[in-house]
């Protein structure tokens, strides 16, 4: 293991002093701007906290692999000959170039294309084109590929973290572990598979699509248009998102701080507890009338079981930094630098390995597929260009702050219950103050990174 | 019982309409399907350029008239996948399609304030054919340049057009947009392609 934040001993501190970036109402712009505050969180934050890298249905048999990024850093998340799952960095121990230039594929081994030097899945180096050029043993372990040295799956999503002192996976998630098993409980086997994905990205900070990730209060003015469009055979219609409508604090909806930037958006208690409602506010989707009158034909009575999976779950469960649960969609966030993110809506698709579905389950995912399309063609495109206008707006240097203070200061706003978990009305802005402090808290840290080249 | 209206009810995307969308947009271009009849090709040529020249003038139920109205608008996110088991770009049919023309129509459409201006370069021309003497496939190349908010870039790759009536109007039964980085990250997809 070696220590990375140091170069021959220098250090690298703090960019900015964060006490006076971050207040409990406001943060400061260049949070969002500074080139510098983006490399420091690229180590402090993507570095030093669990990272989502994939899903396990992404490599499910052994020599799969797909790759991803931790931060900026290029990984290969692999599943190597032996079923261990590892994340090593796509990076040749000659010279650095990458070694796997797929997004995916299943391979026992990686060959540099620079040299030729040749890596097998778990890491190890196999070969050195002509080696008695070398006064070398190659059997030392500088010459593996670097990995991530922890690296953990909860229920199919895999993680990574550089961080020895972090706390195991099932400690850092928390509380926002009991909406995750909810949501993946709602499946048959409680588990879903991955199945492509709205790749989508935008000329903005990271943290503005964090910072919206369980936001309330934008719904019915960022999203309008796709209100108005799913209700528009009926304008008073409770299609999709309505429940935020009228006035959305006095809807049973809530948002929720877990701790560690989690946070969780709760509006299944808009929606009736029983099979069939989940579907019946679903808009309009392509075979939407051909499906659910043959669901119904084959299942009788248990169609709306079906019908309501191929519908979206009205949850946002966020899991800083990057992974985002949205309906149905694995929504993970990737920082290319600090004014421009990938986005990319994974899809997932209902297995059925015990029969629950009487042979339907072909037909609820040809619903779910489509279910999944609308949001990211007709929402998410609409928050991301707000979103780039947010980074527009923040080149005016002499404006500062950016308030997150909606519910500051209002008595009674908020429960916190024993373990300091905060529940308040849903369009309130306190998931954003808290973990805009967890933010602070991880910044002027100094992990104890360290990359692992045991195979 | 009248057929329903696929406007305000999705019966026709079932089943067997998957399948044989699958079907139908697969191996299709091949030598001995090629259609060489010149002036066959020369008004379906003419056809896609009036196809691009509506979407460019934003005369977008003009360009929805050129449909069948049970048809299908179709983005893959792969190459030749399935889209009842798989995620795509879009895939609208006909209430879909509405939908996305409403949208934009409300003027609350972020990702289209201000509006696209768009230029469609429509090329490479080729006529298949199809057991159905009626219908053919038609493969074309596009470049579309997109004007927006004081940026000007680029979307490319080829069209699949399944097309109906050939001896008398052209109509569109099926427009597949296949983007040269379909399997990318898009910055704000949110013209119709
Ligand atoms: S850089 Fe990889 S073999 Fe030289
Ligand atoms: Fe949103």
């Amino acid at each position: 293991m070696t220590g990375l934040r140091s170069i021959d001993g220098v250090a690298s501190g703090p960019a900015w002093d964060y006490d006076k970036l971050v207040f409990e109402d406001r943060v400061h712009r260049i949070l969002y701007t500074d080139p510098r505050i983006f490399d420091e969180e690229m180590t402090k934050i993507f570095g030093a906290v669990w990272v989502y890298l994939g899903h396990e249905s992404q490599i499910p048999a052994p020599n799969d692999f797909v790759a991803t990024r931790m931060g900026r850093r290029p990984l290969i998340l692999v599943r190597d000959s032996e079923g261990v799952l590892r994340a090593l960095y796509n990076r040749c121990t000659h010279r650095g170039s990458t070694v796997c230039r797929e997004a995916r594929g299943s391979a026992k081994s990686f060959q540099c294309g620079y040299h030729g030097w040749t890596f097998l899945n778990s890491g190890k180096l196999n070969g050195v084109p002509w080696p008695d050029g070398y006064a070398d043993n190659f059997e030392d372990e500088k010459f593996n590929l670097a990995q991530v040295p922890r690296v953990e799956s909860y229920r199919g999503f895999v993680f990574g973290t550089l961080n020895l002192d972090a706390p195991s996976l099932a400690d850092y998630l928390g509380g926002v572990a009991g909406p995750l098993d909810e949501w993946l409980d709602r499946h048959p086997g409680g588990k879903v598979v991955v199945c492509e994905a709205n790749r989508l990205k935008f000329k903005g900070n990271w943290k503005l699509l964090y910072d919206n990730s369980a936001d309330g209060y934008h719904v019915v003015f960022s999203h309008r248009s796709l209100l108005a469009m799913e209700n528009r055979f009926d304008e008073d219609g409770d299609k999709g998102m309505a429940f935020y409508k009228s006035s959305p604090d006095n809807a049973p909806m809530y948002v929720r701080y877990f701790g560690n930037g989690h946070h969780f958006k709760d509006k299944r208690p808009n929606v009736e507890d029983r099979p069939g409602a989940l579907w019946e506010i679903e808009g309009p989707h392509p075979g939407m009338e051909h499906f659910e009158a043959s669901l119904r034909q084959r299942l009788g009575d248990r169609a709306d079981l079906a019908l309501d999976l191929a519908s979206s779950e009205p949850v946002n469960i966020n899991v800083f930094p990057n992974l985002h649960i949205l309906g149905n969609h694995i929504q993970v966030s990737t920082p290319v630098s600090v004014d421009e993110t990938d986005t990319t809506w994974y899809g997932t698709a209902v297995v059925d390995e015990t029969g629950e579905l009487e042979g339907t389950v072909d037909a609820v995912n040809a619903l779910r597929m489509r279910t999944q399309e609308s949001f990211p063609n007709f929402g998410e495109v609409d928050d991301l260009v707000n979103f780039e206008q947010i980074q527009v707006g923040f080149q005016a240097e002499e404006d500062e702050w950016v308030y997150m203070h909606r519910g500051l200061g209002i008595p009674d706003r908020f429960e916190v219950d024993d373990d300091g978990v905060i529940t308040g009305p849903p369009t309130d802005e306190v998931f954003m103050r808290e973990h805009m402090k967890a933010w602070k808290r991880l910044m002027m840290a100094e992990p104890r990174i360290a990359i692992s080249r045991t195979v | 019982m009248d057929a329903p209206d696929p406007s305000t009810g999705s019966y026709y995307v079932s089943d067997d309409f998957y399948a044989a969308l699958v079907e139908d947009f697969s191996g299709w271009q091949t030598p001995d399907r090629a259609i060489t009849d010149a002036a066959l090709r020369e008004s379906c040529a003419q056809f896609l350029a009036e196809e691009a020249r509506l979407l460019d003038s934003d005369r977008l139920d003009d360009w929805l008239a050129l449909f069948v109205p049970e048809c299908i608008y179709w983005v893959p996110g792969t190459r030749d996948g399935d889209p009842r088991r798989e995620i795509a770009i879009a895939f609208d049919d006909r209430r879909r399609l509405e939908d996305r023309i409403f949208r934009l129509r409300t003027g609350e459409a972020w990702s289209q304030r201000p509006r696209s201006r768009t230029t469609r370069m429509v090329s490479n021309i080729e006529l298949f054919s199809t057991p159905d003497p009626e219908i053919a496939m038609v493969r074309s190349n596009f470049l579309t340049v997109e004007f927006r908010d004081g940026e000007t870039r680029i979307w490319s790759g080829w069209n699949g057009h399944r097309l109906r009536d050939m001896t008398t109007r052209w109509k569109i039964l099926v427009k597949q947009v296949n983007l040269i980085d379909y399997d990318q990250n898009l910055r704000n997809p949110s013209i119709v392609l």
